[in-house]
C-alpha cells in the first residue's frame, strides 16, 4: 500500500479492538439514529464472517430472532460500532460458517474453547515476558 | 427568514461563480482509493490525490495569443526528462525543472505572477464539487463485448457465433453503414472527465485531496482537478 494511504488510515484505525475469531459469540453495540436523537444498540450473535484487513475489515455477526435468521455485516473499524464484547469463544473448524445458515436449534450449538486453554492463552506471553524464577 | 437564507445562498453561489468563471485547475497525482468516515460515522469511499507544485511558467494574454490563459507546472522533474522548448518555458520563467505543463484558460491572465504557485484554497475547498480529468488506462484494441457491452452468442452446443459482432445494418436501403456504429477497436487510453465529484478533504501541509469516487487513470497518473463546470458549488 501507498505510505501517504497508510498514514491516512493509521488515523482512522481503531486500537482497542478485541481479538476475534469466527465462531466467537459477540455483542456489537451500534450507534444507531431515531428522529435526531442517537442511542446505542447491542446485537449479539455468532460471528460466521471474517473479511478484509486494516480499515476495511467487517465481520458477519448472524443470530436468530424469532425464528427468523439475521445476518448483519459490521465494519469494524467505523466510529458507528462503539464497542465490540466477546462473550464466548466457540471453537470451529471452518473459516466461514455457512453451514449455520442450513440449521436450527441445537444443531446450531457450538463447542466452547475450554476456559483453561483460554486463561493458558492469555497468559502464556506474560510468562514469556518474565519467566518465572523457576524456571 | 426562508427568503434570507435563500439570498445568502445565492451570494454564496457568485462568490463561488467568480472561483468558477476562472477555471484554473491543480494538477495532481492519484496515490490510490481507501475510505474515511464522515461526521455521521458513514464510510466514503475516497481517492486519495498528491497536488504538484503547481507554479506558472508561461502566460498567454490576448495581444500576443488571442486569448487569455496561464501555464502551470505540475510536479518537479529531472532536466533531462523534459525536452527544449519545455526547459525554453521554465529557464524564461526562472523556476526549477516540472513538470507536467498544462494551460488553463482564465478570463485574465495580468492578474497572475509567473513564478508564483497556485494556492489550493483559490481553487477548491472542502465540500465543493469539482471535475476531475485524467487519461483512463488502455485496454488495448477491444472486441465490442468488452468495449460497448454488446451480447454474445453462445460459446458451446455447436454454435460458431460466439464474440464477433452480428449485423451491421440493413441492405440496399439505406446501402450505407450509419455513422458512429459500435464497432471493435481501441479501448481506454482516452482522456476521460469525471464530473461532480465532492472533495472531502483537503490537507494544505501535506497537499493532499481526498475526493470522493472514483478517478480516472492509473495509480501515478497525472489528474487535474478544477471546480466542477455545470454545477453551482
Amino acid at each position: 500500500m501507498n505510505q501517504v494511504i497508510a498514514e491516512i488510515e493509521a488515523g482512522l484505525l481503531k486500537k482497542n479492538l478485541p481479538s476475534l475469531e469466527v465462531g466467537d459469540t459477540v455483542k456489537v453495540f451500534v450507534k444507531i439514529k431515531e428522529g435526531g436523537k442517537e442511542r446505542t444498540q447491542g446485537y449479539e450473535g455468532v460471528v460466521i464472517k471474517q473479511r478484509g484487513c486494516g480499515l476495511g475489515k467487517t465481520i458477519t455477526v448472524r443470530r436468530v430472532f424469532q425464528g427468523v435468521g439475521i445476518e448483519r455485516v459490521f465494519l469494524l473499524h467505523s466510529p458507528r460500532v462503539e464497542k465490540i464484547a466477546v462473550q464466548r469463544k466457540g471453537h470451529v473448524r471452518r473459516a466461514k460458517l455457512y453451514y449455520l445458515r442450513k440449521r436450527s436449534g441445537k444443531a446450531t450449538r457450538i463447542r466452547e474453547i475450554a476456559q483453561e486453554k483460554q486463561a493458558v492463552a492469555t497468559a502464556a506471553p506474560e510468562n514469556f515476558e518474565n519467566p518465572p524464577a523457576s524456571a | 427568514m426562508e427568503a434570507n437564507g435563500e439570498q445568502a445562498e445565492r451570494a454564496k453561489n457568485a462568490v463561488s461563480g467568480a472561483i468558477k468563471k476562472m477555471t484554473v485547475g491543480l494538477l495532481g497525482k492519484k496515490l490510490g482509493m481507501t475510505q474515511v468516515f464522515d461526521a455521521e460515522g458513514l464510510a466514503l469511499p475516497v481517492t486519495v490525490v498528491q497536488l504538484g507544485e503547481n507554479v506558472i511558467v508561461d502566460k498567454r494574454s490576448k495581444e500576443n495569443n488571442g486569448y487569455e490563459a496561464i501555464q502551470i507546472g505540475g510536479f518537479s522533474a529531472k532536466e533531462k526528462s523534459l525536452n527544449k522548448p519545455e526547459m525554453g518555458v521554465l529557464k524564461k520563467a526562472n523556476v526549477a525543472p516540472l513538470a507536467p505543463l498544462r494551460e488553463f484558460r482564465v478570463a485574465d491572465s495580468t492578474s497572475y505572477t509567473i513564478g508564483q504557485p497556485i494556492a489550493i484554497e483559490d481553487v477548491i475547498k472542502e465540500g465543493m464539487l469539482v471535475d476531475v480529468r485524467g487519461r483512463s488506462i488502455g485496454k488495448g484494441f477491444q472486441g465490442t463485448v468488452k468495449r460497448y457491452h454488446a451480447g454474445r452468442g453462445p460459446m458451446s452446443h455447436g454454435s460458431k457465433f460466439h464474440r464477433s459482432m452480428g449485423s451491421i445494418g440493413p441492405g440496399t436501403t439505406p446501402g450505407r453503414v450509419f455513422k458512429g456504429l459500435h464497432m471493435p477497436g481501441q479501448m481506454g487510453n482516452v482522456n476521460v472527465c469525471v464530473r461532480h465529484l465532492q472533495v472531502v478533504k483537503i490537507d494544505a501541509d501535506k497537499k493532499l485531496v481526498l475526493i470522493k469516487g472514483a478517478l480516472p487513470g492509473c495509480k501515478g497518473g497525472i489528474v487535474e482537478i478544477k471546480p466542477t463546470k455545470t454545477k453551482w458549488n
